[in-house]
């Protein structure tokens, strides 16, 4: 197995954008590439995730080769997933020493279409699709099995958000943060019961983008090179009702694969769009109640889609650079109810 | 029991689409009557339509230039193939367009010539609507007509095919 | 107009509305569920394990072997699993006024199906209540057949 280092990560995330696709991402991509040491054309590969539903346009994700400089001709590829997902494509493209360097990078801007609509889209067509649930709707049917199997209460929920807005103020990118009570947040309406506004992901549009090495050369171009020492993702079946909404197995299964607790863990970042989400990976991954999770707010505070977890791993990732932890987990995920989980564990150098 | 072969999913959607500020210089340059493209401070080319970045250095583009509406058809294909919501009816020239001032072609429709006398190198111009109808759309330009100008050197394009 | 002008404009917008028609096959096994559904009668399929899966399935997500033909008629009461209360129905959604949208263990199967409640009011819904399917005047062959779920009186 090759060691593979993060040593640059940029992202940019706001509420609305009126910018299109391409002026969101370039000066990401630019910061990332910058930061890397690496001119543009020493990258051995390229890879993006976005989902072209959220443009309306097939191949859309074409148009933001213009942010990358596609020439001379690059090696590139695409998923239509989080970039966590474009990440693990550039790491074993890395691994069969095809390359050994890559650019990774994600967009999203959501706040143009339906998004209800458009998520609904990614359900069974035959038997789910045509019943029109939106993404809400079905995290709460799940936050409600999770709450009435497991004796966790919506105070526990509150408490979630609490704090993640409380981390959330000192992250620039966060699109809510602040300091608020669990009884205040406690008193707010249902907006799908059992969740309440403030349990629900902000819409966000944003971008992120990270360059990652191999071996020796990631210590030549970094002071403290984060590698990457366990990596794994599973997925489950698409049907709400062949499969347990109050674990996630694939996590369980991810985390062990990625060898989570070969190690003591300094803090986690979880990609939980809904707060009951974070519980159930909590539980997953094994972290006990003294591992900090979530120090960027996580994406509670901003969730630009198709970006969010990537954006996990670079918060992670940055935050082992600057000295404020050796070891972390970090987790995306995918699809309605965390259908698809990627773990990701990081250790500085 | 007699099993159900296939179901209709229909899917729609609607996006509130916001052009980049580059489209939209762009759009209101064909508003006024004018082709506006952005030239690239590294590399110098100039790209039409505008787009904001210039794909090759991954740089912003800001410097704006007014090309001509005549150009140079590089390439073309005979559309056969009915459709919906065609605005021309089959067959018909489809044409890669370098305008003159601009270093990547633009596609767009060729009429008022006979299909058999398309070539590449043909010289032709912009065919716009009538002033008053002029608005931020490409739809402002109806066509590209042949212009009595000798076909341009496959030299002077052979690098834009 | 000079560039720098231009900076200050806002952007242009504009509605893009997309349109697919999709006629989807739905194989054998879904071709005999939205058969029976056709007939007002809800069926799932058996595995080799003997669970029985709702909406049938063609693979046992468990094992990865096919599941044969081994249906088995469910329903048509069922339990609730869990539940939401959807206050402002979007234009498709199966009701137009509030209702919930809840996983149904129908009678006899061992996995709960997705669909809509028609409760009237948020306090009627709870986990374990019984419900019993609606159906549509005229149906189809597809899982609009089942208009919604209502309260077991």
């Amino acid at each position: 197995m090759r060691d593979v280092a993060i040593v640059s990560f940029a992202q940019s995330a706001k509420a609305r954008e009126t910018r299109n696709e391409v002026e969101i991402l370039m000066p990401v991509v630019q910061e990332a590439v910058k930061n890397s040491k690496l001119a543009r054309q020493e990258i051995g590969f390229t890879c993006s995730g976005s989902s072209d539903y959220l443009q309306g346009q097939s191949f859309a994700f074409v148009g933001a080769l213009d942010a990358v400089g596609a020439w001379p001709p690059i090696k590139e590829s695409h998923v239509e997933m989080d970039g966590a997902w474009a990440l693990y494509e550039a790491w074993i493209k890395i691994q069969t020493g095809d390359v050994d360097s890559a650019l990774v990078y994600s967009f999203g801007k959501s706040s143009p279409g339906d998004l209800p609509e458009i998520l609904a889209l990614q359900l069974d067509p035959y038997t789910m699709t045509p019943l029109w649930p939106d993404a809400h709707s079905l995290a709460a049917l799940q936050a409600r099995a999770f709450l009435e199997a497991t004796g966790k209460t919506e105070r526990d929920l509150a408490r979630v958000v609490a704090r993640s807005l409380c981390s959330a103020v000192t992250n620039p990118h966060a699109v809510v943060s602040g300091a608020v009570e669990v009884e205040k947040l406690l008193a707010e309406p249902y907006v799908c019961s059992p969740l309440r506004a403030h349990d629900l992901p902000p819409i966000t549009d944003g971008a992120s983008a990270m360059v990652v090495v191999a071996g020796d050369l990631a210590r030549k171009l970094c002071a403290r090179p984060v590698w990457i020492r366990g990596f794994d993702h599973r997925i489950e079946p698409l049907g709400l009702g062949m499969r347990d909404l109050t674990r996630s197995a694939s996590t369980e299964i991810a985390a062990r694969n990625a060898g989570v607790h070969k190690g003591v863990l300094d803090f986690a970042e979880l990609h939980a769009p809904y707060s009951h989400q974070e519980l159930i990976l909590r539980a997953a991954l094994g972290l006990g109640d003294e591992i900090a999770i979530n120090p960027s707010g996580g994406a509670l505070a901003s969730h630009p889609l198709m970006v969010a977890g990537l954006v996990r791993i670079g918060e992670a990732a940055m935050r082992i650079m600057a000295g404020r932890g050796d070891r972390a987990v970090a987790h995306a995920t995918q699809g309605p109810c965390l259908q698809q989980n990627l773990v990701c564990v990081l250790e500085g150098e | 029991m007699e099993l159900v072969k296939s179901i209709t999913t229909p899917v729609v959607l609607d996006y509130d689409y916001v052009t980049g500020r580059a489209q939209s210089r762009f759009l209101r340059g064909i508003a006024e009557g004018r082709i506006l493209g952005q030239r690239c401070i590294e590399c110098k080319r100039v790209y039409v339509p505008s787009r904001g970045a210039c794909p090759r250095c991954a740089v912003r583009t800001e410097e704006e230039v007014q090309v001509s509406d005549k150009g140079t058809v590089t390439t073309f294909c005979i559309v056969r193939v009915p459709s919906e919501n065609l605005a021309f009816n089959p067959p018909y020239a489809c044409a890669a367009v370098l305008l003159d001032g601009a270093n990547i072609p633009f596609t767009h429709v060729l009429q008022e010539c006979a299909l058999e006398d398309v070539r590449m190198g043909m010289r032709v111009q912009a065919v716009w609507v009538a002033k008053e109808q002029l608005g931020p759309t490409m739809s402002s330009i109806r066509y590209f007509k042949p212009i009595a100008e000798p076909d341009a050197e496959y030299d002077t394009f052979k690098e834009h095919l | 107009m000079a560039p720098t002008e231009a900076e200050h404009e806002a952007p242009l917008t504009a509605v893009h509305h997309l349109e697919y028609a999709y006629r989807r096959s739905v194989g054998p096994v879904l071709g005999r569920f939205f058969a029976g559904l056709r007939e007002r009668t809800i069926c799932g399929i058996r595995t080799r394990a003997g669970r029985v899966l709702v909406p049938p399935a063609e693979y046992d997500p468990e094992t990865g072997d096919a599941t044969g033909d081994d249906f088995v008629s469910v329903g048509p009461g069922g339990t609730v699993t869990s539940w939401t209360w959807v206050s402002k129905p979007r234009p498709k959604q199966p009701l137009q006024h509030p209702f919930a949208y809840a996983l149904v263990k129908l009678d006899g199967a061992d996995t709960p199906l997705l669909h809509a409640v028609d409760a009237l009011f948020e306090s009627r819904m709870r986990t374990g209540m019984r419900v019993r399917p609606r159906w549509r005047s005229e149906t189809r062959g597809e899982i609009g057949d089942i208009a919604c779920f209502e309260p077991e009186a």
